[in-house]
């Protein structure tokens, strides 16, 4: 019955979302597996200026977008996960190694690891996303070569990393050693860029809920990267997502792998704090 | 010999003025309000042009962010900006040429870009490639006479 209502209430939605431009967040819930449940709402953490509430893209896309991420079977960013488990067990480099060598079953040893990344590194004193944390095995563990930082097979490997995690709160720190990081990631945040003078919070904090011709503004959260896009048909790392927005405000966009995406990806992320781990998600 | 000689001078005194008189981005006389009252090409606009401009994807793109009921057929107009319906009743000639040109004049702070501009930004990029620009080849996202059709589009919107 619940069910039904809400569908009702989404279809309103998108036919009001069709005829005129206007488009708030749907109201639904997100439980994937029907078992685990997603928060895709929440408190804003203490650190956020202008938002109270903190919510994921998931529910800023259409219905059929929305039902895809519902169940594993329909979600084609599983696809992604499955061949990632097959290079978690395969051996590589001049150690012979492979991730289970060291880390074993991913499902336990990876558990609660993509909520707290991007996060400080001692030994480098740097802040690593889990692709540097990847490839720093890859070459320093298992005698390996490093991976693209935005490819497939890095991409991929993330998605597994994070959907074992899915339904864990985001918990980045944003202080202590991080500190500096995360405000140089506030600061570009805040930077209006390319000739269109836009920065990340013109659309994803003064604009989330409008439409901006065809696309329906959501507050750019990261908890649900890697995303898999129906637009491109593949799954999306953080970085790719950033250097599309940076380049649609006429810009010169950073380099995956950049130390300023990867400071904005702290930033970012830490406005999330709260909201599920989802990834591998389904966006358009 | 002689009849063609003056056709060649008249020619040339017509085309003269377009343009002698097309205000270069960087020498708009916006006034204290941000308004600007001479046309920027130094010549009158088009109103089928404008909204040509106005909906096109590819040049003006405005409708991203404006909706007018004038242009109900162009699909998805976006709601980051206000409705322009009645906006010739809101803002006269010379205010809506300084509001398209660089509306930062008028809202400090806007969201909107300024369509009529090369200087002051950062990291600007060679169009959608996301690569950068050299400073000296930056053109205005609209020539001065699109700015013009799109004014001469807008003073129509009456309600
Ligand atoms: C011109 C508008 C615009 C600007 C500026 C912009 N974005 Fe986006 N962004 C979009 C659109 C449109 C989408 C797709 C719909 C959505 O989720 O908002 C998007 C999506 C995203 C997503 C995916 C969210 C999800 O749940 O799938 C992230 C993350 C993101 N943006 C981050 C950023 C960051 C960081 C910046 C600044 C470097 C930025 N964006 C600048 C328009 C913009
Ligand atoms: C990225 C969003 C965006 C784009 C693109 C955009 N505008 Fe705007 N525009 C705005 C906003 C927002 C305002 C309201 C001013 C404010 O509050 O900052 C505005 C205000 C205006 C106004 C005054 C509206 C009124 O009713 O008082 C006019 C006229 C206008 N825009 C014309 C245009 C034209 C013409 C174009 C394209 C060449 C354009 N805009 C492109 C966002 C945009």
């Amino acid at each position: 019955m619940k069910f039904k209502a809400m569908t009702a209430l989404s279809l309103t939605l998108a036919v009001a979302a069709a005829g005129s431009a206007n488009a708030d967040p749907v109201e639904d819930e997100l439980i994937i597996n029907d078992e685990t449940e997603i928060v895709t709402k929440t408190a804003a953490p203490a650190h956020m200026e202008n938002i109270d509430e903190v919510m994921s893209g998931w529910l800023f896309r259409e219905n059929d977008t929305r039902d895809m991420q519902r169940d594993d079977f329909d979600n084609p960013g599983m696809l992604a996960v499955e061949s990632a488990m097959e290079a978690w067990e395969t051996a590589e480099g001049s150690e012979g190694k492979s991730c289970a060598d060291c880390h074993e079953s991913a499902e336990d040893s990876m558990k609660g690891v993509r909520a707290v990344y991007p996060k400080w590194n001692d030994n480098a004193e740097a802040v690593w996303t889990l692709e540097t944390a990847i490839n720093g095995c890859r070459t320093e563990r298992m005698g390996a070569d490093a991976w693209k930082y935005d490819g497939d097979d890095i991409t991929n490997m993330v998605a597994l990393i994070s959907s074992v995690s899915r339904g864990m709160p985001m918990n980045v720190a944003t202080d202590g050693p991080a500190a500096a990081t995360w405000e140089q990631g506030k600061e570009l945040y805040y930077t209006r860029t390319g000739q269109l003078e836009l920065s990340c919070a013109n659309c994803h904090e003064d604009n989330y809920g409008n439409m901006i011709r065809a696309d329906h503004l959501s507050q750019g959260q990261t908890n649900g990267f890697p995303a898999y896009r129906l637009k491109n048909a593949k799954l999306n790392s953080v970085h790719a997502r950033f250097k599309g927005c940076v380049r649609d405000t006429r810009a010169e966009t950073y380099a995956p792998g950049s130390p300023e995406f990867v400071a904005l990806e702290l930033y970012v992320a830490s406005r999330g704090n709260g909201l599920s781990v989802e990834g591998p998600s389904v966006r358009n | 010999m002689k009849r063609a000689i003056s056709a060649a001078i008249a020619a040339t005194i017509l085309a003269a003025p377009a343009i002698a008189e097309t205000v270069a981005p960087g020498d708009v006389a916006y006034d204290e309000a941000g308004a600007v009252a001479a046309s920027l090409s130094g010549m009158p606009g088009n109103a089928e042009e404008g909204a040509n401009v106005f909906g096109s994807k590819s040049i003006g793109n405005c409708v991203s962010c404006h909706e007018v009921t004038a242009l109900a057929d162009v699909p998805f107009p976006g709601n980051v900006g206000p409705s322009l319906d009645g906006v010739a009743d809101r803002w006269s000639e010379g205010e809506i040429r300084g509001i398209v040109a660089n509306a930062k004049m008028t809202y400090d702070g806007t969201i909107m870009p300024s369509f009529y501009k090369v200087e002051g930004f950062t990291r600007p990029g060679d169009a959608y490639t996301g690569k950068g620009i050299a400073l000296d080849k930056i053109e205005p996202l609209l020539t001065a006479q699109q700015i013009e059709d799109l004014v001469a589009f807008l003073v129509t919107l009456k309600e």
